[in-house]
């Protein structure tokens, strides 16, 4: 059994402005296995950031099934732990108290609190800072405490929404080779949404591509390349091409048909 | 050549900047006294009609402290009358902010509520508080209630507005986040919507309290023997303006007093919002 299920997805937002419906999402049909690290890769307006929200259960599907560890997801809850793209933490809770957020709406107390969010402190490199207010960090590492706070609930899986794309691009990097190491070590299953061609084939062992609107697959593509990557090896690029190559096709299928 | 001018005294100029720093909240009142206390000793108008600041602060003395009975009846008795306001205005503000933020929040946060509770409210809300008065008095006599009541209704809509607006205004991303991590619709209110409204509900406490004094006072003149307001009004019409005047800056002063306190409380609270806030800039 797949971690994910995604059966025949269709999502229809009702355009009121223009009058009419429009088709996000039509008929994805995806399996996403145990422990893999998925990236959702397309153009902005693809439905990505949709299909996530949907497994969240932030969203419904207008039809479709969506399923997470062979149960039907109807409401949001911790089993999916998910990181936004801008950090949105508790901005009067310190990074100690946002990541043991939930175990404080579990009801445990202070004391056992603290002690469980420090491993996760230490995970994500936030030593010294535990009890800083989010206004007082910089943005990554506030999405590190985003992600701390998402893993520390030991979720079947772990929903990113491009939680890098409003970070530097040195802080970027760091970020993505410490995501990395953190999936490598506690083994969980990722799906990771992005329109950065480079992201995903850094992150991923298998990237899906998606068309333009509607949001369709165009293609699942694994991507095995040991780790540490180095994103200038002939094989990257190869992959990089051909991930490119399927981009362009569509861009060009889109402007044959408008 | 600039860099000399601007780094040479460098010294002495921060010296005049501390001495300043000290002196700057009190420039304005200052000069504003001392014009009034040479106006009201150039013989413009009759001294009864104009008391100078001096004769105030005379009257306010003996108020306060009973040395000489210029104030007559009130000698001494400040406290008692301050006091008497105070808990007016304590007792209308504390019952306006309990129900303004419970009100608030339940309309601000649920559609039911906001249909079925926002209308009458916001039907009340333009109806000025003085004119309850006729009313007051014949519901409750003349004592310390009306002047609580009247305190409730002009405290209790500034907190209710600036409630709906903070729930209503709380990002819907961390209802999500809250979602995420298993809150149920209790905690989603206690542990988020509330904390994350707090900013918006201060500002209404704040100026409730303002109101609250206006009200104590106004209510005082009309339908309650006791209180500073009391004493305004009784003074008057014993044609005492500097006793009058010394009711007016003994009102603004423990109006002052009750926001600073208030402020203090939301500084302490909101402490997390200075980084990003301009109350918060050290310069």
């Amino acid at each position: 059994m797949a971690a994910i299920e995604l059966r025949n997805i269709v999502k229809v937002f009702s355009d009121k402005r223009r009058g009419r419906d429009l088709l996000t999402l039509d008929n994805i049909d995806l399996d996403i296995e145990a422990n893999d690290f998925v990236c959702l890769l397309g153009p902005s307006g693809c439905g990505k950031s949709t299909l996530l929200n949907i497994i969240a259960g932030f969203e419904q599907a207008t039809s479709g099934r969506t399923l997470v560890d062979g149960k039907q997801v109807e409401r949001p809850g911790s089993d999916r732990g998910v990181v936004f793209q801008q950090p949105t933490l508790m901005p009067w809770l310190t990074a100690i108290d946002n990541i043991a957020f939930h175990l404080k709406l579990k009801g445990i107390a202070k004391a056992e609190r603290n002690d469980r969010a420090m491993e996760f402190i230490d995970l994500v490199g936030l030593r010294g800072f535990e009890h800083h207010h989010p206004s007082e960090m910089s943005g990554g590492m506030n999405q590190r405490v985003g992600i701390a706070r998402a893993l520390l609930m030991n979720p079947s899986v772990i929903l990113m929404d491009e939680p890098f794309a409003a970070l530097d691009a040195q802080t970027k990097l760091e970020m993505q080779e410490e995501l990395v190491a953190i999936w490598q070590k506690r083994r969980c299953t990722i799906v990771f949404v992005t329109h950065s061609v480079d992201e995903a084939l850094v992150l991923g062992n298998k990237i899906v591509v998606m068309t333009k609107r509607p949001g369709r697959i165009r293609e699942a593509v694994n991507f095995d390349l040991p780790r540490p990557r180095d994103s200038t090896s002939p094989e990257f690029n190869d992959a990089k091409r051909h991930i490119l190559a399927l981009i362009r096709e569509e861009s060009t299928r889109l402007a044959q048909a408008s | 050549m600039t860099s000399v001018t601007d780094t040479a005294p460098a010294k002495p100029a921060f010296r005049l900047t501390r001495a300043f720093q000290g002196l700057e909240r009190v420039i304005v009142p200052a000069l504003l006294i001392a014009g009034w206390e040479a106006f009201a000793r150039s013989g413009m108008l009759p001294p009864a009609l104009l008391p100078a600041p001096s004769a105030v602060l005379h009257a306010l003395g003996d108020w306060v402290f009973g040395f000489d009975e210029t104030t007559q009846t009130y000698s001494g008795h400040w406290t008692r009358d301050a006091l008497a306001s105070a808990l007016r205005v304590f007792g209308g503000f504390a019952l306006a902010s309990l129900l303004g933020i419970l009100a608030g929040v339940a309309i601000g946060w649920s559609r039911l509520f906001e249909k079925t509770l926002e209308p009458t409210l916001q039907m009340l809300r333009p109806i000025p508080p003085v004119s309850w008065i006729p009313l007051a008095i014949i519901w409750f006599g003349i004592a310390d209630k009306p002047a609580i009541f009247l305190v409730f209704l002009g405290a209790f809509f500034p907190v209710l507005m600036n409630s709906i607006h903070g729930v209503k205004t709380v990002d819907h991303n961390f209802v999500r986040a809250g979602a995420m991590m298993g809150a149920n619709q209790r905690q989603m209110l206690t542990d988020i919507v509330l904390p994350a409204a707090l900013p918006s509900i201060f500002a209404g406490l704040r100026i409730a309290v303002g109101s609250a004094w206006m009200l104590t006072v106004t209510a005082e003149m009309v339908a309650v023997k006791s209180g500073l307001g009391y004493v305004l009004w009784d003074s008057y019409y014993f044609l005492r303006y500097d006793i009058v005047l010394a009711a007016m800056i003994s009102i603004g002063l423990l109006g002052y007093l009750s926001d600073l306190g208030l402020k203090a409380i939301m500084a302490r609270t909101l402490r997390w919002q200075q980084a990003t806030t301009v109350q918060g800039r050290t310069g």
